[in-house]
């Protein structure tokens, strides 16, 4: 077999172990799920009618608001599943398996991009579920087929950016505790980006914040894909940059801290 | 040194420090093809460095290493393509059951699936651990543990083995089957490189043993040149009369004594001849014993002696 070939089928076989471990391991999997679903119904039927009201579109109210927050809680969605992906990929550190691969002769990243794809696979499961829940209570998509590809491809490339970065971080991380803390300022960029609440609300300097830190171009684009409605040329071109240059940092740190380790 | 027998691992000269601590100051190592070495050494003598230099695990700071003829340094593939890894703390997937844990062993090996599941069902029945296959490693005990390990190491067929302590924190029930297990290995013709704290584990198991205290080779040969190494053996004589002692000690030649406890140590080879002389002597100068005891040099003295632990 070629170094390609063999370097494919050990991905694959680093999937399937990650895989197994998904399904051995359901609560955690369930945890990273439930999370953006609470967020949905606290925010919709907690927070929502008054929320809503303030939007200052011509209806207002809970619907209103369940409209604006759905795409910025497919994110949130890409967000929790990767918390699990640092906590796993540093669990697997601390397992003695890993010096074990490490002495054998194969493609060595695909301990890692085994962890990857699987949680790849993680996150469209979440924010699967978060969607149907949202159009379960009421939310309306107007995307279609193209539309549907389209944001197939967007969560792909953010997913790929988060995931990468919570490997390193999950890498970089010397206890499994600390990995389950490095990566909670991600959860609390949406809120500071416009999942919640437009950014022209916020005082002036959060908002310089919110609408240049990733995740507002992120959400931007989610929601023009979701409803059809035209993607600003500037937000696509952010979020592909701010995709692939996360990715490409996760990368650096986790193959280096794996080879160094 | 056997030079008809290739040598499966090489080191010269080999050093690593961490920051201004040096763990390894430069050892040298060669083991013949078929063989069993033991590097022996107590606790932070670098044991674990050494092995980690070896399987390509971590880079040395100089000298050269060679597994199966290759270099560690720069041909790391091929030297992880000849070797199998048991760590010092058990290798395995604690999600995956017994069997799926070989299966992943057989699937990096590219072995194929018919080829995988031969050996993991051979595997499983050689090491007892057919109850075991069903079940997650969370459930096993230390030594089926230790054992699933040394099977996962062995799905790649290696040629040279390396064994990190793999009875540390066993019981001597769990001891036993691993020992009978790395025999099993030799008997197939592996080379094995084995750490251990125990003198007892490479009295049975090693064709030669190397002595590592505070990263330098302080002794290194068979188990019975070891033995040989030091004149440990004497015998204690405790007499009756305290006012004897002195002068037995000077008869005798004696390499100690001790006028309060009554005892008087000689040194002997613990031969029937030289005792023979030795009752002959006490006899014919009318000393009087109550208590005579044989001491022969085991492993024990020879490990405290050169690493400078001796109490004794």
């Amino acid at each position: 077999m070629s170094t390609l070939a063999h370097s494919l089928s050990d991905t694959s076989t680093m999937l399937r172990r990650q895989l197994k471990h998904m399904l051995r391991y359901p609560s955690l999997t369930l945890m990273l799920v439930g999370m953006p679903v609470v967020f949905l119904l606290l925010f919709v039927y907690v927070f929502g009618g008054t929320l809503g009201d303030g939007l200052g579109g011509p209806t207002g109210g809970r619907e209103a608001y369940l409209t604006y927050l759905t795409p910025g809680m497919t994110l949130m969605a890409i967000v929790a599943a990767v918390q699990g992906t640092a906590i796993s990929v540093a669990m697997d550190m601390t397992e003695g398996i890993i010096d074990r691969f490490r002495t054998m002769s194969i493609a060595r990243v695909s301990v890692l991009t085994g962890h990857v794809i699987a949680a790849m696979i993680q996150a469209f499961l979440c924010i699967a579920v978060v969607l149907l829940v949202a159009i379960a209570i009421g939310f309306r998509p107007e995307a279609d087929l193209l539309g549907w590809l389209g944001l197939v491809g967007v969560f792909a490339l953010i997913s790929f950016g988060l995931i990468w970065l919570t490997v390193g971080l999950g890498m970089a991380a010397k206890t499994v505790e600390e990995a389950s803390n490095t990566p909670m300022p991600l959860m609390l960029l949406p809120f500071l980006g416009s999942a919640f609440v437009p950014t022209e609300s916020m005082p002036t300097a959060v908002q310089y914040f919110a609408d240049y830190q990733p995740f507002t171009p992120f959400i931007e684009v989610v929601r023009g894909l979701l409803f059809d409605t035209a993607v600003d040329g500037t937000d696509l071109v952010l979020t592909i940059a701010w995709s692939l240059a996360l990715a490409l940092l996760g990368y650096v740190v986790a193959k280096k801290k794996f080879n160094k380790r | 040194m056997n030079t008809t027998k290739p040598l499966a691992i090489e080191a010269r000269n080999l050093t690593k420090s961490y920051g201004d601590t040096a763990v390894l100051g430069g050892i040298d190592i060669a083991v013949p093809e078929g063989t069993v070495f033991s590097l022996l050494g107590p606790n932070g003598a670098g044991k674990t460095t050494t092995v980690n230099i070896l399987t390509t695990l971590i880079p040395a700071d100089g000298g050269d290493a060679f597994v199966g003829g290759r270099s560690v340094a720069r041909e790391a593939d091929a030297v992880r393509r000849t070797i199998g890894v048991t760590g010092q703390f058990a290798a395995v997937d604690g999600l995956l059951t017994g069997r799926e844990n070989l299966h992943l062993m057989g699937r990096l090996h590219h072995l194929g699936k018919r080829e995988t599941r031969r050996r993991a069902e051979e595997l499983l029945e050689r090491f007892d651990l057919m109850d075991a296959a069903k079940r997650a490693p969370a459930t096993y005990s230390g030594g089926m543990r230790r054992r699933l390990d040394i099977a996962m190491c062995l799905m790649g067929e290696p040629k040279v083995i390396f064994l990190d302590e793999p009875t540390t924190g066993l019981d001597p029930a769990g001891r036993r089957t691993v020992w009978s297990s790395i025999r099993e290995l030799v008997k197939a013709g592996a080379t094995i490189f084995l750490t251990t704290q125990y003198l007892e584990e490479a009295d049975e198991l090693a064709d030669r043993i190397a002595v590592l205290d505070g990263g330098r080779l302080v002794a290194e040969g068979t188990p019975e040149q070891l033995k040989r190494m030091i004149p440990g053996g004497h015998i204690s004589l405790r007499l009756h009369r305290a006012d004897q002692v002195e002068r037995t000690a000077q008869i005798l030649n004696a390499s100690g004594s001790d006028a309060d406890q009554l005892t008087v140590q000689v040194p002997s080879d613990g031969s029937v001849t030289s005792l023979r002389k030795l009752l002959d002597v006490l006899d014919r100068e009318g000393i009087e014993v109550d208590e005579l005891t044989i001491h022969t040099p085991d492993l024990d003295d020879v490990f405290l002696s050169l690493t400078g632990n001796a109490t004794a």
